[in-house]
């Protein structure tokens, strides 16, 4: 099938592309890495009037340290998570996900703020986002706000924006040095949306026992799965076998989720809990490797 | 004023054509209905298949998920760019001689992506052909040829340089 007609544009700035979503509304849509909006009008299941064709605007693409955080820029493609120095050492979450984001090809012109955005259930960057409390800077015309990830998904694709807004960049916080992270899925093919995800980050101190553990999980709600009960359980602990099983039994008890022709509710929930106690594991062997490399 | 065409000049296979596109023409149609180039193949026109895997400066594209207005300026490799002065490129000959094909649908995407995957990795496990490979999709060859092919032109272009 082929696209409907639309009217293009293709603006060289973002505040350009604001003045075109405000004036277009409902109409518009803007256009980033194309990777999921361009099936959507090939089959016509999306009918915009006009695009706003953001791929021009070089000021949306960059990866940028701010004390303690790193920025990135919505239209940085997600190729740029695999190959970006600064990312891979402030944040190698990020980096190591990446990987598992669709193909080569599809990396090659996804973008970051695409993928959140477009708020797939199973979008690795959005348990990341929820996972590690970044934060969505979004811009229209009449100025900008700055929504925590926690907040920023309300249901499967769609999140808090406004047609006439623009999510802008997204700053995820520099991981401790002395921290590791894993992220595992259940996946039918390599480069598929994953069936379950699950993604953690584990921080020990010196004795190894667990400071802080952040854990959200992806194919088992409309929006990433996080739970503060449930990070909680190894706050102040040594972490066990005994301890990962009984948090493995609680994700499988406390996800909501649906069936579909990939999975019933119930095989995603015994994911859920499989795939929490494989990440954690492997978070916390990768955090003992920092540990060390630290000292 | 937004224009029901606009003027393009796209550089395919170090040849530069000037056209006027409708935007919604996908690049996938571009290619192989206004420049007559149809070794770029369409499966799917969805993402799924990678069949329409181009190169867009360097890079692998799906060419049924970009306008060809999105491309204005680009430099894009095509299947047809492959061989140089009548002769085939090391991954062509060697799917040639691993049975990398059978119906051919596919093989130009397979080709396109190979390129980029040995470029970034020029001496890469089967693992590592196998997931560079996962964007494309064959319904003949099991695979196993084709990953084969990919082995054998490594090997062949390491020894050439
Ligand atoms: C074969 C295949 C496999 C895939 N596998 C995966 C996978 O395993 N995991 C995964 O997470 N994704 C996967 N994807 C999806 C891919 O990551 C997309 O790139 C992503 O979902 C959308 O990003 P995009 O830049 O391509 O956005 P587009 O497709 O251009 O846009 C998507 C939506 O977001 C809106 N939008 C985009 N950018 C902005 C912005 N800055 N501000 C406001 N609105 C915006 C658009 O209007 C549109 O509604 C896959 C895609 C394909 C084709
Ligand atoms: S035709 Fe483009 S991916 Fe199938
Ligand atoms: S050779 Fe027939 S689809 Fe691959």
């Amino acid at each position: 099938m082929k696209p409907p007609k639309f009217d293009y544009f293709d603006p060289t700035t973002v505040e350009e592309a604001l003045d075109l979503l405000k004036e277009y509304g409902e109409d518009a849509k803007i256009l980033a890495g194309g990777q999921s909006l361009v099936p959507l009008l090939n089959f016509r299941l999306a009918r915009p009037q006009v695009l706003v064709d953001i791929n021009r605007i070089k000021d949306l693409d960059y990866v940028r340290e701010n004390n303690g955080t790193l920025a990135i820029g919505a239209m940085t493609r997600q190729r740029t998570l695999e190959t970006s120095e600064i990312i891979r050492s402030k944040c190698g979450l990020l980096t190591d996900a990446a990987e598992l984001i669709g193909h080569p090809q599809i990396r090659n012109r996804g973008t970051v703020g695409g993928s959140l955005v477009h708020a797939d259930p199973t979008a690795e960057l959005a348990a990341i986002a929820k996972a590690l409390d970044a934060q969505m800077k979004i811009r229209s015309s009449e100025g900008e706000r700055t929504v925590a990830a926690k907040d920023f998904f309300v249901t499967v694709m769609t999140t808090v924006l406004e047609p006439s807004e623009m999510l802008v960049e997204v700053e995820f916080p520099a991981l401790a040095p002395s921290a590791g992270w894993a992220f595992e899925e259940f996946v039918l093919r390599h480069g598929d949306f994953a069936v379950v995800g699950v993604t953690t980050v584990v921080t020990l101190d010196a004795k190894q026992t667990c400071t802080e553990l952040r854990l959200a999980a992806i194919g088992v709600d409309e929006t990433p799965f996080r739970d503060p009960e449930i990070e909680g359980l190894l706050q102040g602990q040594k972490i066990t076998d005994s301890l990962l099983d009984e948090l493995a039994a609680r994700v499988s008890e406390k996800v909501d989720p649906f069936t579909d022709l990939h999975a019933t509710a119930e095989q995603r929930k015994h994911l859920a809990g499989v795939l929490a106690k494989k990440a954690i594991k492997k978070a916390e062997e990768a955090a003992i490797l920092n540990l060390k490399k630290e000292s | 004023m937004p224009q029901a065409y606009r003027s393009v000049e796209i550089t395919v296979n170090g040849l530069t054509y000037n056209r006027q596109v409708e935007p919604r023409r996908l690049l996938s149609d571009f290619l192989r209905e206004d420049l007559d180039l149809r070794g770029t193949h369409v499966g799917c026109e969805h993402g799924i298949c990678g069949a329409c895997t181009v190169l867009m400066n360097g890079y692998t594209v799906r060419s049924c998920l970009m306008f060809a207005v999105q491309a204005n300026g680009a430099e894009i490799t095509t299947i047809e760019g492959l061989a140089k002065n009548g002769k085939l490129h090391p991954l062509q000959e060697a799917f040639w001689e691993n049975h990398g094909l059978q119906c051919g649908f596919c093989t130009p995407g397979f080709l396109l992506s190979a390129c980029e995957l040995l470029e970034r990795n020029p001496d890469p496990t089967e693992e590592e052909v196998r997931v560079g490979l996962s964007g494309n999709m064959c319904r003949c060859t099991g695979y196993q040829g084709i990953v084969e092919s990919v082995l054998a032109a490594a090997s062949k272009m390491k020894a050439q340089k």
